[in-house]
């Protein structure tokens, strides 16, 4: 992401249910400027007004009936106006409503304290994919998006797209998210959810079906098998370490279940919850001191040799 | 002060006053209000977590016992009678069937105190065992802390109006004090609805 | 013996009201207007504090990546700040104006029950304390000012520093409960003869609207803490998904409380806007039944609004468009209230004072803040900018423009009458162009911020975002404000060399507290007025009849009939008492005792039964001066007629 990239932004809808929100912000907004514009015209007018009036207090300068008509008359305009806007938004409900269809993707994301678990669905068992923090969809169709939570309240928002849903232990929900232009997005969790609330993001792909079917496949196979002599070392690193106790990486021992699902930890974007680019040096910083990073987090600190790190952040680059 | 000052002269104004023209009326009122919609809410929440479980209680829980819960409304229903005369005493300023009334409105509240006790042992479920039970637990403390304040407040009336110094005006908090006895029992109607029978009607 | 003429009863008089001084005083005073006082004084102390809290969080958010505080301080930070701002600042100093306002208004000598008032006070002041020693201690609470579960339950924050949450909300809640009653029995009970209810001065309407609010929204956030700390002390089940509760109950409660909330601290600042726009254009407010309708509607109406806080929980469609009906409805009264003011306004003569320029602020921040409202009620729109900056732009929008201007321009307004000084006008307009230039820049940006994606409550972000240049321009505005805040303080502190007396009247305004001394004099009038219209000391004719006949050796005052203000009957008023304060040393051991054990309720109990005994059990009669009570009834029932005489 390069600054000025407008990847997490209301105002760059990139999606059905983001456009059709996206309008209505337009109506509000320059109703409310032109609201803003008339009362404050008035106000100025009053001031003015008054300020030049005749000394006598005992004889107003308007009479009481016009004034209240003219007090009636803005009532009676503030009542329309504001059942105009009301219309507009019971509208654009029925808009974003609407992006749904019978069979579509179907992703179950499950909040954790600081990171999003991400399971794609699949009718055969076999076929389910399981990752963390990045979220991969197909262009021109309704993504079923379905959210829940394992601790405390989260809240999956992907403004390029669609609002936010809030992710609640014990109440499972969904929401529908529809992307059509290709691109990269960020979301980032929108519900106070503790120490590192601030650094719970996650990255968002948009692209083609064939990509997206390219990038699901890739994700059904198991890690790929280290390929040197340095690769193994970090394989074996990862496996007698604390990592393991965490993390899985399928198709090796490690099959940890508190941490983020790591066998194909080298394709993703970033890392940490979208906090770091996910290159060598970010690496070993994180697995060295995450509490640097991001305090509070999970994650404790694994003190390693130089060239051990060197072995193990090589070993996690190459699992794509 | 000149001679043309008009005066509106208040001297021979009673000094006091009963019921809705008493201040102690309108104090009494607040709380009333405050404490009505505290057990209002806590009853809505009840239904609000009952209406999210098909089965409530939740499986293998007892509706609490009918027994002390029964026998305590109509104790507390009859607490309405020593009250009432308690009140009507106070407000001819009869000294003496205000202590009589007192006290018999004393000895009911120290029986459905000691009722209360007998109505947790029976409620067939501990506060922690889930939101059903704690709900429970919630509803008859709240208003467990009604009479347990009501029987104290009366205690020192009561003892006040033995000891003295009694002035006139503590015949209007003997009123008053009525009509609080009167919202901790009508307030109790509702909450042994739900408490006793919501469980065995859904 | 006309009563009139006797300087040994004038002096009576004086010394019967007159309060004790030095720390007897302290400890025992029960005038409100002592109260009211000591609620301002320290109401905007907490306000002072809140704000370097918030100067604090702004140093932070300055720049991406600002390693000034780390998660857990920040955590803290942001909740205190919210905290003191909603319970210890704005609810408070909204009811402080009214305990000193609302009795001198009315006509009356003193507010009803003036020791449960007193007593209020000291539970404010307590809790407060509370939460800043907490804070000292690294315990303040981090789960923010409302304090969702799971979050705040004990498996996720096992520290004390939820329940200190809870209990602060126990003890604020207790003292505006308190004042609340007070300030009802006094407007309706408490009027000077004449005063019908279509009479009542609108901040007392405003006032009196607020209180009823009370009543009604805090029991349930007193039940929504309560039943937090059940879950954390004693594995109660009220929230926790786990074992059949609902993290959305949470919710569901305590906006049933915080939506009304917000209208308990904007509701008291339209009272004050009324009544500087009315004595600043020189003419009674335009419109005032329907001014005086449309507060009554936006109560109710406020109290049907909560669930617009919850739009992103997954709640069904149907229920949650009615409630952004409800919430575009409200405008409606709102707005009537907007277009009487500026009615009042256009026919009036304005007079361009520092208070003026304080309602003409409020003007332009609040109806933006209005207009962001509206949107954020759409659900649509709510989904994307609920808990983003573009919130926390509105409701500092709403609040300060809505309450913290219309409070300044009271303070500019009252300020000569509670202390007998005039504040600098020049220094009240550069306190005013700081803080107006100051907010819009601080918070204007915080709506593009949310637009651009920058949630809530986030202790950084990263430089890639692009929020650095508009999250500084944010800071910088925050320097203004506070150059400005200490503008005011050097003057209010009385830190100007030369001041200016006020005198009874400086602004030639309308209502009864203008009809005598700055300060007021204990017993507030040395003959209580009465009232022949809605503003006294404009229209009504020099031979308005004063109130003799009150007790001059004991305090006395006048109850009169609810809607009318005929006078009913005399009541004696307590004396000065140190039972307040003992109460309130009980209940906040009670309060404290109980987040550590929930033995401390029972024997925390003890202490409280006995300092209410105390506070009830009276003196001897010989002490107070009245007459023993006679041996048949003299005090009228309910449906008897008032004794004859005297009336207007």
């Amino acid at each position: 992401m390069a600054p000025g990239d407008v990847v997490q932004s209301v105002l760059a809808p990139a999606g059905t249910p983001a456009t059709s929100i996206h309008q209505l912000w337009q109506v509000m907004l320059w109703t409310s400027a032109a609201v803003f514009a008339l009362v404050m015209a008035f106000i100025a007018a009053a001031c003015m007004r008054s300020a030049s009036s005749p000394k006598d207090p005992d004889t107003p300068a308007t009479s009481e009936r016009a004034l209240t008509r003219a007090v009636a008359s803005a009532v009676t305009l503030t009542v329309v106006i504001l059942v105009g806007l009301l219309t507009s938004s019971v509208w654009t409900t029925a808009a974003v409503d609407a992006v749904r269809a019978e069979s579509a993707v179907s992703v179950h994301v499950v909040g954790h304290q600081w990171w999003w678990e991400i399971e794609y669905e699949d009718a055969v068992p076999s076929r389910r994919v399981l990752t963390a923090n990045e979220l991969h969809v197909p262009l021109h169709q309704p993504i079923a998006v379905k959210v829940e939570s394992r601790d405390v309240i989260h809240s999956f928002w992907v403004p390029n797209l669609q609002g936010k849903q809030d992710l609640i232990p014990g109440m499972p929900t969904a929401i529908w998210v529809q992307a059509d232009r290709a691109g990269r997005f960020r979301g980032q969790c929108a519900e106070f959810c503790g120490l590192q609330h601030a650094k719970m993001a996650f990255d968002v792909v948009a692209e083609p079906e064939a990509d997206f079917e390219r990038w699901l496949d890739s994700l059904r196979a198991p890690a790929v098998q280290p390929s040197n002599e340095q690769e193994r070392r970090g394989l074996a690193l990862f496996e007698t370490e604390r990592c393991a106790r965490c993390h899985t990486i399928r198709g090796t021992e490690a099959n940890g279940q508190v941490g983020p699902d790591l066998t194909h930890v080298g394709s993703r974007q970033t890392i940490a919850s979208g906090t770091l680019l996910n290159t060598p040096a970010h690496r070993r910083e994180w697995i060295t001191n995450p509490q640097a990073i991001k305090p509070g987090n999970q994650m404790p600190p694994t003190p390693l040799a130089d060239d051990e790190l060197a072995a193990l952040v090589a070993y996690l680059g190459t699992l794509r | 002060m000149t001679a043309a000052t008009r005066t509106l002269d208040v001297r021979h104004l009673p000094p006091g006053a009963f019921g809705a023209r008493s201040l102690m009326w309108w104090g009494t009122m607040g709380i009333v209000l405050i404490e009505g919609t505290g057990f209002a809410l806590a009853i809505a929440a009840y239904f609000y977590i009952g209406a999210r479980h098909p089965v409530w209680p939740p499986d293998g829980v007892a509706p609490p016992d009918l027994l002390w819960g029964t026998v305590n409304t109509l104790v507390l229903l009859a607490s309405g009678i020593p009250n009432e005369l308690a009140k009507r005493a106070g407000e001819h300023v009869k000294l003496r069937a205000v202590q009589l009334w007192l006290c018999v409105c004393l000895a009911f509240g120290a029986v459905f105190n000691a009722i209360r006790v007998l109505e947790f042992t029976t409620l067939n479920v501990w506060w922690d065992r889930d939101s059903y039970g704690s709900l429970v637990w919630l509803l008859l403390g709240l208003h467990t802390t009604h009479i347990v304040t009501d029987f104290f407040d009366t205690v020192v009336l009561t003892a006040l109006m033995f000891i003295g110094p009694v002035e006139e005006h503590r015949f209007v908090d003997v009123e008053e004090n009525a009509a609080y006895w009167y919202f901790v029992v009508l307030a109790w109607l509702p909450i042994y609805g739900v408490i006793y029978w919501a469980p065995r009607l859904t | 013996m006309n009563e009139l003429d006797s300087e040994v009863a004038q002096r009576e008089l004086e010394r019967t009201w007159a309060e004790p001084i030095g720390w007897r005083g302290w400890t025992s005073s029960i005038d409100h207007k002592t109260i009211g006082r000591r609620y301002l004084v320290t109401a905007f102390s907490f306000f002072l504090l809140a704000g370097g809290l918030a100067a604090l969080m702004r140093l932070q958010l300055a720049r991406p990546g600002n390693p000034l505080f780390g998660p857990d301080l920040y955590n803290q930070i942001f909740t205190t700040h919210g905290m003191t701002m909603m319970f210890l600042f704005a609810v408070p100093v909204m009811q402080g104006l009214g305990i000193y306002f609302v009795p001198l208004m009315v006509g009356a000598r003193s507010i009803a029950f003036p020791r449960l008032v007193a007593y209020s006070y000291w539970m404010f002041l307590f809790g407060g304390l509370f939460l800043y020693v907490s804070f000292l201690l690294n315990a303040a609470p981090d789960v923010g000012w409302f304090s969702y579960p799971p979050l705040s339950e004990s498996l996720y924050t096992p520290s004390k520093r939820a329940d200190v949450w809870a209990q602060l909300i126990t003890f604020t809640e207790v003292a505006s409960l308190a004042v609340a009653v007070a300030i009802i029995t006094t407007a309706f009970k408490l009027r000077t003869p004449g005063m019908t209810l279509n009479r009542v001065p609108i901040f007392v309407w405003t006032q009196v609207v607020t209180s009823f609010m009370v009543l009604f929204a805090m029991p349930a956030v007193m039940l929504a803490s309560t039943a937090l700390i059940l879950d954390r002390l004693v594995h109660t089940h009220f929230y926790d998904a786990d074992q059949t509760g609902d993290p959305l109950l949470f919710q569901h409660m305590f906006w049933f409380f915080g939506h009304p909330e917000v209208y308990i601290i904007f509701i008291p600042g339209t009272g004050l806007v009324s009544t500087i726009i009315s004595v600043f254009s020189r003419r009674p407010m335009f419109g005032y039944l329907a001014v005086v309708l449309s507060l009554v509607s936006t109560a109710f109406m406020g109290f049907g609004l909560w669930v617009h806080h919850m739009f992103a929980t997954g709640l069904p469609r149907l229920g949650a468009s009615f409630f952004t009906a409800a919430s575009i409805m409200i405008a409606i009264p709102t707005g009537t209230q907007i277009f009487c003011w500026i009615a009042t306004m256009w026919s009036g003569r304005l007079v361009l004072k520092t208070p003026m320029l304080w309602v003409l602020g409020f003007f332009a921040i609040f109806v933006a803040g209005g207009l962001t409202g509206v949107m954020l009620a759409a659900v649509p729109l709510n989904t994307q900018l609920h808990d983003t900056f573009f919130v926390v732009a509105h409701f500092h929008y709403v609040l300060i423009g809505g309450a913290v201007f219309p409070l300044f321009g009271a303070f500019y307004y009252w300020y000569p009458k509670i202390s007998g000084v005039l504040l600098s006008e020049r220094l009240g307009r550069w306190f005013f162009g700081l803080m107006f230039a100051g907010f819009n820049l601080t918070f204007f940006p915080m709506h593009v911020l949310g637009l651009h994606g920058m949630p809530r409550r986030v202790y950084t972000y990263l430089p890639e975002l692009g929020w650095g240049p508009l999250n500084m321009t944010a800071s910088a505005g925050a320097l203004l404000m506070a150059c400005g805040v200490l503008i005011f303080l050097f003057d209010a502190l009385g830190l100007r060399r030369t001041r200016e007396a006020a005198g009874a009247d400086p602004w030639r305004a309308p209502t009864f507290e203008w009809a005598t001394a700055s300060p007021p004099p204990m017993g507030n009038f040395a003959h209580p007025p009465t009232a022949g219209g809605r503003e006294p000391l404009w229209e009504d004719p020099p031979h308005q009849p004063i109130v003799v006949g009150l007790a001059t050796s004991y305090r006395e005052v006048l109850v009169t009939h609810v809607l009318d203000a005929e006078p009913d009957h005399r009541q004696k008023f307590p004396d000065p008492s140190v039972w307040p304060l003992l109460t309130a040393v009980a209940t906040t051991a009670l309060f404290i005792g109980s987040i550590f054990s929930p033995w401390a309720v029972v024997w925390g109990a003890v202490p409280v039964f006995i300092t209410l005994t105390g506070w009830f059990w009276p003196k001897k009669p010989n002490e107070t001066g009245t007459q023993p009570w006679p041996a048949s009834r003299s005090l009228p029932l309910p449906n008897e007629a008032p004794a004859a005489g005297g009336t207007l």
